[in-house]
């Protein structure tokens, strides 16, 4: 007999956490602006599951409306953060995060 | 069927349209530049500036008007409990229009020098304010976040506007990547803050944790490590140390007058923000979160001055310098959270509004000199390009003396006062350690002004000097310098007025 | 006239305000004529205040003139305001009286000086920093003040920025100063916790109420702020390196008026000295009586006619601290206003001699100057036989109040003060014969030298050695008088005659002694004149010998009869403690300095420019926060 685990809001939480921490670990490791934005992309959903799992176990709806701001809110940054990328890699194609480094000390 | 229409209609949260005239009129302003400029060919010399000057001024008034009315009928909660109309906040709001006022006086020039045209610049300011006073005045978290995000995206896009410059464009980067990488920490603290109380209303939170003081195990658990990612993300914002490795190069890589705005501007409502979260809901985890503020004053303020001493580009060690600024605010609030239980009217909140606004007048008319400066490309902000301007420029140097002296806090000066409020607020709350520290900290801090009032008044000049293109200081500079060090002496002089005006 | 106590300071403001608009077009020397007159007219007005405290009972002299309320403090103020009362006025004096001389002075010596008008700017600003340090009616003006001379006399050290060593001068100035400003502002937040006020009434009337603790730590950080100002062992060492700035610098501040803060200070506070416990004055009279005797021993072997007179002034604050430290707060004034009297008038006449050799300041090189510069050598020799100690002069008069009370403290602090005493009256001794007896070495001098074509040579073009002009020896004549009768102020002889122990009883107390005084004092005077006569045996008679050939050798054979005079053992003595001032106690401060400087230099390296790193950073103080909130907090 397989036993079959009825998934709680604390496995969707963890799951949100790591999320979470897949998402910085990229930030610290990945070199391509274009991928550090969508790992900060990935950090911001995995909070947005979070406010989803809790809102559930809440019974609350506050949680679940906020994701919606949260989301334009993202929205909002790519569209920035685009618009700098776009502006760097004219100049300077292929430029990974790491040649971006003039300003220092 | 009339019956069935009254019953669908929605309720939404009785607004208080006046209350929010500041924020309308800063919005408004945005959009007509944005619209009318859009639409008209290039406005003649000055015109986008003084329009910006005009709003922002607008948008003060206004704010004088609510302070009035708060006088007569108190504070209150503004859109369904979201905001604040309270003194802090419309203190704040004063605040963030100054900056404003400030800032357009700087741009003007610099971007005709520059070759830059356009009012985007001027369009940014306005609806970064508005994103600042909101975050400023929020009583929500989510409110907070929302603010907090409309001046940040205004603010990476302004650092990168100078188009011609790679550092201009390198210190957006930088700064949209961290910023959205603290930004992330802040939210995950507030949902983890919304899944132990149950609300993101900071009213909401103070009283459930009132209400609930022994929590179960993980409640206490999700709270506390809400407070923390809390704590990271204004600490970034206020660029203490150590989340502060973004500001020197963002400082140094952005157009000066976006500069000038960012450490006015963004310190002053992330400050604000952060009173209102620790002490409006937080209150309950003083114990918890003080020691960490403590730490972090401390590490800024020493961190702020000690690394200023190597610093050869001006911008850079304006940078440094702001970070000391925000251990001496930091010292404040570390003093206010020694009685967190009364939210607001805490020993220390005063003296850091204070600070706050002493301070954006302040940077505003030492950025306006740099401006000057930096010359045509503006590069020339290391202190070599200070050289002599003793002898050139002997107003504009003298002037940029007054600002200097006051930002190391001697007496006279507006920096003075402002300093001896936030130590002497500690004194009183018994916090020595803090207060001796901040003092060491300001022994050492006064080596990098008198850095750049030495390369003034005594370097001597160079070969080459004379071939340099000449300092320029076009009238609406000149306008800026002025009211900076008029405020700065007069306060200096006499603060009475301003310390009893401050909530 | 009370009422006017505030243009004291007011006019030199106001000579700063019009030097700084209009100071190139009044130009040389017209400048200097109008900022002696400012600060002239400040001593008349002085004056003025003077003989109005004078005509009241001495209970009423006291009178504050507050301008307006400065800094609010809940229900009370900070004011900015001026205290008129006898220990302030008598400041006042000296310092507007000493200061218009030396202003006047600085025309002939400055002239032709590229930034004449610039000079006279920092003068007027200095004058009213030390006004406003003086007349402060609470410690936040006096700090206000004592910031000012701080910063005025940093750039007057470097006014001669060309030299690198000027630079780096100024540099240990304001580091050791800063630290000594340290002190001062912690003093003043400890007496504010305790007392609620800064004003020196009200920190004066709550001393009796204060504990003992907090009254020993307002003393004792006060203290330290004293030693930074008044160059006491260990921050003393920015002041021999002061000497870099120009004579009247030297002069004005460096040895009458501002380094005499640190003393007025403790005087100003003494209600608090009094009732801190009683290790705090012990450490003050010890403080003092070691920076004396070590100052003078390291005076003895120097050859920079300006190093000599500086080490000396050293030494002098220490006797001032001395007394301080014994609870003679009227001997310490009146060593203050004696020793700026004579002082004043060593280095100016030093500046004339400067002057006079083209900027040569190596005794070494100098020899038989009193027949080409007679006025200079005559007031010289004045200041030379008042600090020596030697009756009736005015520097034996105040010495010998502060020894009979360090006798009175502990027998070893007389001692130390007797030794000191002794090796003063020697170096001294030394230097006047160096200068102005002996051969004339200055022609080879200039050979080697004058060529270099220092500050101001050509203005002169020739190479004689010359007298100065009327406006630099008029003070040196003032002061020589000043410092024939300067012991007049307060004569030991019946109570009616200690006419400044009067006056300034109602500020400092008395201080009473019932040891015999006319035992101790011929003690002194025997020491005094042990000390001339040693050194007159040591440096005169060797010149009778055989001139010997070089002059050089010459030089280095002054060198040889202190090692034959002193022994092997006691020259190297002196010689450690020359190497210990310039090595270990330097490098202790430059040390600090560098400190800082390499720790943000490490520091740097983390601003490495890579967001990636940043971003680690934060993300490393995000687990350290977790951990002190999560874990500590939460579950510990």
């Amino acid at each position: 007999m397989i036993a079959v685990a009825h998934p709680t809001t604390t496995w969707y939480l963890l799951l949100s956490a790591l999320l979470f921490a897949i998402g910085v670990v990229g930030v610290l490791v990945r070199r391509n602006p274009l991928v550090l934005f969508m790992c900060i992309e990935l950090m911001l959903n995995a909070v947005n599951l979070s406010f989803v799992a809790f809102a559930k176990r809440m019974g609350d709806i506050g949680g679940e409306s906020t994701v919606f701001f949260v989301m334009v809110v993202a929205a909002a940054e790519v569209v920035v953060g685009l618009g700098i990328v776009v502006a760097i890699l004219r100049r300077k194609p292929n430029a990974t995060t790491d040649d971006l480094s003039e300003l220092k000390g | 069927m009339g019956a069935l229409l009254a019953a669908d209609t929605l309720h939404g949260p009785k607004v208080d349209w006046f209350a929010l005239t500041p924020l309308i009129i800063l919005l408004g302003g945005a959009m007509v530049l944005l619209l009318v400029a859009a639409l008209t060919p290039a406005w003649p010399k000055r015109a986008y500036a003084l329009f910006t000057v005009a709003v922002g001024s607008a948008a003060a008034v206004m704010s004088f008007i609510l302070w009035d009315r708060i006088n007569h009928q108190g504070a209150k909660t503004l859109v369904g409990d979201a905001m604040w109309l309270d003194k802090p906040g419309v203190w704040i709001a004063i605040t963030v229009c100054i900056g404003v006022v400030m800032a357009a006086l700087l741009t003007d020039d610099y971007l005709r020098r520059e070759g830059i045209d356009g009012p985007e610049l001027y369009v940014l300011y306005l609806l970064a304010a508005l994103g600042a006073i909101v975050m400023a005045s929020a009583n929500d978290l989510i409110v907070l976040f929302l603010g907090l995000e409309i001046l940040s995206l205004a603010l990476y896009v302004m650092a990168a506007s100078h188009r011609k410059r790679a550092d201009s464009q390198e210190s957006g980067l930088k700064y949209f990547i961290l910023g959205g990488f603290s930004s992330a920490f802040l939210l995950y603290g507030i949902a983890l803050i919304y899944g132990s109380s149950g609300s993101t209303n900071l009213g909401k939170i103070e009283s459930y944790f009132r209400l609930n003081p022994i929590l179960d195990h993980s409640k206490e658990t999700l709270a506390l490590a809400g407070v923390a990612l809390l704590i990271v993300g204004l600490a970034f914002k206020v660029a203490a140390v150590p989340f502060h490795f973004w500001s020197p190069d963002v400082y140094e890589g952005a157009p000066t007058p976006v500069t000038a705005f960012m450490a006015s501007v963004g310190k002053a409502a992330a400050f604000a923000a952060m009173l209102r979260v620790l002490l409006q809901g937080l209150p309950h985890w003083a114990q918890d979160y003080r020691p960490a503020i403590w730490t972090i004053a401390v590490l800024t303020l020493v961190g702020g001055s000690v690394m200023a001493v190597v610093q050869t580009n001006v911008k850079r060690m304006l940078a440094f310098s702001s970070i000391s600024h925000a251990g001496y605010l930091l010292v404040g609030v570390e003093a206010a959270a020694h009685n967190a239980g009364n939210g607001l009217s805490s020993t220390g909140v005063s003296s850091v509004l204070m600070y706050l606004l002493v301070y954006t007048v302040l940077v505003g008319g030492t950025f306006a000199v740099v401006t000057a400066v930096g010359r045509t490309g503006d590069g020339a902000t290391d202190l070599a390009g200070f050289r002599g301007l003793g002898r050139s420029k002997p107003a504009l140097a003298l002037g940029m003396t007054v600002l200097l002296l006051a930002q190391a806090g001697v007496p006279l000066t507006s920096g003075f006062v402002a300093k001896f409020g936030v130590i002497g607020d500690a004194v009183r709350v018994h916090s020595y350690a803090i207060a001796i520290i901040a003092m060491v900290s300001a022994v050492i801090a006064a080596f990098l002004y008198l850095r750049i009032m030495i390369s003034m008044w005594i370097a001597e000049p160079e070969a080459g000097d004379d071939a340099r293109e000449a300092v320029r200081v076009p009238a609406l500079l000149c306008v800026a310098i002025t009211l900076s060090v008029g405020f700065t002496l007069a306060i200096g002089f006499f603060p009475d007025w301003l310390i009893h005006a401050a909530p | 006239m009370l009422d006017v106590v505030w243009l004291i300071p007011a006019l030199p403001l106001a000579g700063f305000l019009c030097i700084l608009l209009f100071g190139r077009k009044l130009g040389d020397p017209k400048a200097g004529y109008f900022a002696t007159a400012m600060v002239a007219g400040s001593f008349v007005v002085t004056l003025g205040v003077f003989f109005d405290l004078l005509s009241k009972t001495a209970e009423e002299r006291h009178h504050v003139k507050t301008l307006f309320q400065w800094v609010p403090l809940g229900s009370a103020h900070i004011d900015l305001a001026f205290l008129a009362d006898p220990l302030s006025i008598t400041m006042c004096l000296f310092v507007t009286g000493i200061g218009s001389l030396i202003h006047l002075y600085a025309i002939g010596y400055m002239h032709g000086d590229p930034r004449f008008s610039k000079f006279f700017l920092y003068l007027n600003l200095f004058a009213f920093s030390m006004l406003m340090l003086v007349l402060g009616s609470n410690m936040l003006v006096t700090f206000l003040g004592w910031e000012g001379v701080g910063t005025c006399s940093y750039f007057l050290i470097s006014f001669w920025h060309e030299k690198d060593s000027a630079a780096t001068a100024g540099k240990k100035a304001f580091v050791t100063n800063r630290v000594g400003d340290w002190g001062f502002m912690m003093a003043m937040f400890f007496a504010f916790w305790a007392v609620g006020s800064l004003d020196y009434s009200a920190i004066n009337g709550a001393a009796a109420s204060l504990s003992v603790t907090t009254a020993t730590a307002i003393a004792l950080f006060a203290f330290i702020g004293a030693c930074g100002k008044s160059a006491q062992l260990p921050l003393y060492l920015w002041l021999p390196d002061a000497m870099e700035g120009p004579t009247p610098v030297s002069a004005l501040i460096h040895a009458a008026t501002m380094v005499t803060a640190g003393v007025y200070l403790m005087c100003r506070i003494s209600p608090i000295l009094n009732v801190a416990s009683s290790y705090a004055p012990t450490i003050i009279a010890i403080v003092g009586a070691a920076t004396a005797l070590y100052a003078a021993c390291v005076a003895v072997a120097q050859n920079d006619i300006k190093k000599v007179l500086a080490y000396s002034t050293v030494s002098q604050l220490g006797y001032m601290f001395l007394a301080v430290g014994s609870g003679a707060y009227t001997a310490a004034i009146f060593h203050m206003v004696t020793h700026a009297f004579f002082k004043a008038l060593l280095f100016l006449g030093a500046g004339s001699v400067i002057h006079g050799m083209h900027h040569e300041q190596d005794m070494r090189r100098m020899g038989a100057l009193r027949k080409l510069m007679p006025i200079t050598a005559a007031t010289f020799i004045i200041g030379w036989l008042a600090i020596a100690g030697v009756p009736p002069f005015a520097g034996f008069w105040s010495k010998d109040d502060i020894l009979l009370a360090a006798y009175d403290k502990n027998i070893v602090l007389w001692v130390v003060g007797l030794v000191t005493a002794l090796l003063t009256a020697f170096y001294m001794t030394r230097q006047v014969i160096m200068v102005f007896y002996g051969e004339a070495r200055w022609h080879d001098a200039h050979e080697e030298h004058g060529a270099a074509g220092d500050l101001g040579v050509s203005a002169h073009g020739d190479l004689e050695p010359h007298e100065s002009p009327w406006m630099m020896v008029t003070p040196l004549v003032v002061l020589a008088g000043l410092s024939i009768v300067g012991g007049g102020l307060n004569l030991p002889f019946k109570e009616s005659t200690e006419r400044l122990a009067l006056w300034l009883e109602p500020v400092v107390g008395v201080h009473t002694s019932t040891t015999a005084k006319l035992p101790l004092a011929l003690v002194a005077i025997a020491v005094g004149l042990v000390g001339i006569a040693g050194a007159y045996a040591v440096y005169y008679f060797k010149k009778v010998k055989p001139v010997e050939p070089k002059i050089l050798a010459d030089a280095w054979g002054y060198d040889r009869a202190v090692s034959a005079f002193m022994g092997g053992p006691g020259r190297k003595a002196f010689d450690g403690v020359a190497w210990a001032d310039a090595h270990l106690i330097d490098g202790a401060v430059n040390g600090s300095g560098e400190l800082v400087r390499g720790a943000a230099g490490q520091v740097r390296k983390l601003q490495t420019g890579n967001v990636r790193n940043y971003a680690a950073a934060i993300g490393a103080s995000v687990v350290l926060l977790l951990v002190w909130f999560v874990v500590i907090r939460g579950l510990l």
